[in-house]
């Protein structure tokens, strides 16, 4: 099962995240986001850490407010993000622990800015059939 | 994702096409697009036009839902798009906005010609990258606390000026003089304060720049005299936003209207067009807000340019005063204006949405600077790093049909990944130096998303908007040297 895809647009950039659960879709969303960001991240040492804790009318506003969390915490702390540890998720709250490596020249550059994840054609499925979840977000860039 | 539309349009005439209203039930007015037969194959190899039909869905809309000839798919309104809608039970949308408030253009004229400048566009283009922060991630020169922030929200273009950038009259040469009165910094989140805060005076990445031009034709040498403009004169145009700030103010209130979607009953076909009334307690704060991050827009702006006014003095030995580095006109291509228009023939106060549009007042109209009344508005219009600008002026005709609105800019036909497989094995700056412009960029990436081949001929766009008498050309310049984020 792939973790995620990058999915075209014209002037901004979405990708598809999956899971075999929601906790993991959650996870493979963030993985997708900031693989836009920074690329590859899966190696960088983690020198940062953070603890959050949202609340969303449902399941989609709580994945917007979730990617848009860690933009915010990305940006403002000059961190690029790794490592996510859900500790509760619900359809409406999501609690987690993120990690992640200080923004720096030499280990760690953004490659690409993004403003925000929209809610333009935004979803977050289970798929009866297969069991699999599917999430979908179009960022502005 | 992307997939070509294949919906019902009228031809009007030669530049004006209509999506009839009975085409999705819902929709309270037609859509009308300005485009060549040309522009519009490109338009329909997106999903652009089915946007410019779900924002006529929005309450109050009137007139048409608009898109200008740059247009491009979007996150809910289309880029390029316009639509205006009544105040009493009319709605506003953040959407209908973007997240980058008041991303806008400011040109500033010169004494200069080519001769005198082209053996130095090389040391200028390395002293504006090194003296103005641009680039993913970039952090402001300006160190300012809380409080004063939240004085930057309030003043916009004044608070700059007041801290020693830029000049007085800097301010009248500005679209709303470079301050939104509605302002109110209350209504801004913390979150949006902590990014706004190390942000101030930066660039940007993306399609953002400073740009040193030269102009190349002059079409109407009567309007370009009274803007002081002539053919071979050296110009610098400005593009860039309100940053991270603008980004979450626009984030905050999507969830803010999520839920008044909700509460007010509002029936829409895309969860991004979230919106509430004009009159609701959330549709005002949502417009003081994105008077806050319009008004930092403007101070950024204000603040890059007194940078460059400083680094031509250094590099030519003189003052911004002597190398008449005046500013022309600064515009917003992505807000919300409470403004009056003539509707079936009364005059009535609208909210007018401008996503990835630009005002474009005639002449003698009272919100324009007293020294441009006979001429009309400026309407700044940026092309692409390799290709052309303009300076065109609003019309009367603008006001009847676009509620004085045009075009912003070339708008992209291309999405980034397929920019980057277009590009491999090309050196793109190899390439823009080749054509005689000197291109300084944070990232590789950067340039090639950003290459001509993603983006319409801005001139087949700006044409659009001389044909139809909405804008009419004055000059156009062309690129000497460009920083990128």
């Amino acid at each position: 099962m792939k973790e995620f895809e990058i999915l075209e647009h014209t002037a901004d950039i979405g990708i598809a995240a999956y899971g075999k659960t929601k906790r993991e879709v959650f996870i493979n969303a963030a993985r997708g986001m900031f693989e836009i960001i920074a690329g590859r991240t899966k190696n960088l040492k983690e020198n940062f850490c953070d603890k959050i804790k949202l609340e969303a009318d449902n399941l989609e506003g709580l994945l917007f407010a979730w990617l848009n969390e860690l933009l915010y915490i990305s940006e403002t702390k000059l961190v690029i993000l790794n490592k996510f540890e859900i500790k509760d998720l619900s359809n409406n709250k999501i609690g987690a622990e993120v990690k992640g490596t200080k923004i720096n020249r030499l280990n760690c550059k953004i490659k690409k800015e993004i403003k925000a994840a929209t809610y333009y054609r935004l979803e977050i499925k289970k798929d009866e059939k297969s069991g699999l979840w599917r999430a979908q977000v179009i960022f502005d860039i | 994702m992307k997939q070509s539309w294949d919906g019902p349009l009228n031809k009007i005439d030669e530049y004006r096409w209509e999506i009839p209203k009975d085409y999705l039930p819902g929709m309270r007015v037609p859509g009308l697009i300005y485009a060549s037969t040309n522009l519009l194959e490109k338009i329909r190899q997106d999903q652009a036009m089915e946007q410019v039909a779900n924002v006529a869905f929005l309450p109050g809309i009137v007139g048409h839902s608009l898109a200008m000839p740059d247009i491009h798919w979007g996150y809910g309104f289309p880029v390029g798009g316009v639509a205006a809608t009544t105040l009493d039970d009319g709605v506003i949308s953040p959407g209908g906005v973007g997240f980058d408030l008041n991303c806008g253009i400011r040109l500033l004229r010169t004494n200069l010609t080519l001769k005198e400048v082209k053996p130095k566009v090389e040391l200028l283009v390395n002293e504006l990258f090194r003296a103005v922060p641009s680039g993913v991630g970039s952090k402001g020169k300006i160190k300012i606390s809380y409080n004063e922030i939240r004085d930057v929200l309030r003043k916009g273009s004044k608070w700059a000026v007041e801290r020693g950038f830029g000049w007085e009259e800097d301010v009248l040469f500005t679209e709303e003089e470079g301050c939104m009165k509605d302002a109110n910094p209350d209504l801004v989140s913390q979150h949006a304060l902590e990014r706004g805060k190390p942000q101030l005076g930066t660039l940007g990445s993306g399609n953002h720049f400073l740009e040193i031009q030269v102009i190349d034709k002059v079409y109407d040498p009567e309007v370009a005299r009274e803007l002081r403009l002539e053919e071979g004169q050296i110009t610098v145009m400005i593009h860039c936003g309100s940053r991270g700030l603008g980004h979450q103010v626009c984030t905050d209130y999507l969830v803010t209207m999520q839920k008044a979607v909700q509460k007010y009953r509002i029936q829409l076909p895309d969860r991004q067009l979230a919106c509430a009334p004009l009159s609701s307690p959330e549709g005002k704060n949502y417009y003081a807000a994105m008077a806050c991050a319009a008004n930092y827009a403007w101070a950024n702006r204000q603040c890059i340019m007194h940078w460059t006014r400083e680094v031509f003095a250094k590099v030519f030995r003189s003052t911004p005063e002597e190398l008449g580095l005046k500013l022309i006109y600064d515009v917003a291509h992505n807000i919300a204006k409470i403004e009056e228009h003539n509707l079936e023939g009364k005059k009535i106060k609208l909210c007018v949405h401008r996503k990835g549009a630009t005002r474009a007042f005639p002449p003698f109209h009272p919100d324009i600077p007293k020294k441009y009344r006979k001429i009309g508005q400026p309407v700044l219009i940026p092309g692409d790093m390799g290709r052309c600008s303009y300076c065109l002026v609003g019309t009367e005709k603008a006001m009847e049909e676009t509620f004085g609105s045009t075009c912003h800019g070339a708008g992209r036909v291309m999405s980034r990944m397929k920019a980057k497989k277009e590009a491999r094995g090309r050196d793109i700056q190899q390439e823009l130096r080749e054509k005689g412009i000197i291109v300084k960029a944070e990232s590789r990436g950067t340039l090639v998303e950003e290459m001509s081949d993603a983006y319409k001929d801005v001139s087949e766009v700006v044409e659009v908007m001389h044909q139809t008498g909405i804008s009419r050309k004055v000059v156009r310049m062309r690129p000497l040297g460009v920083i990128k984020g």
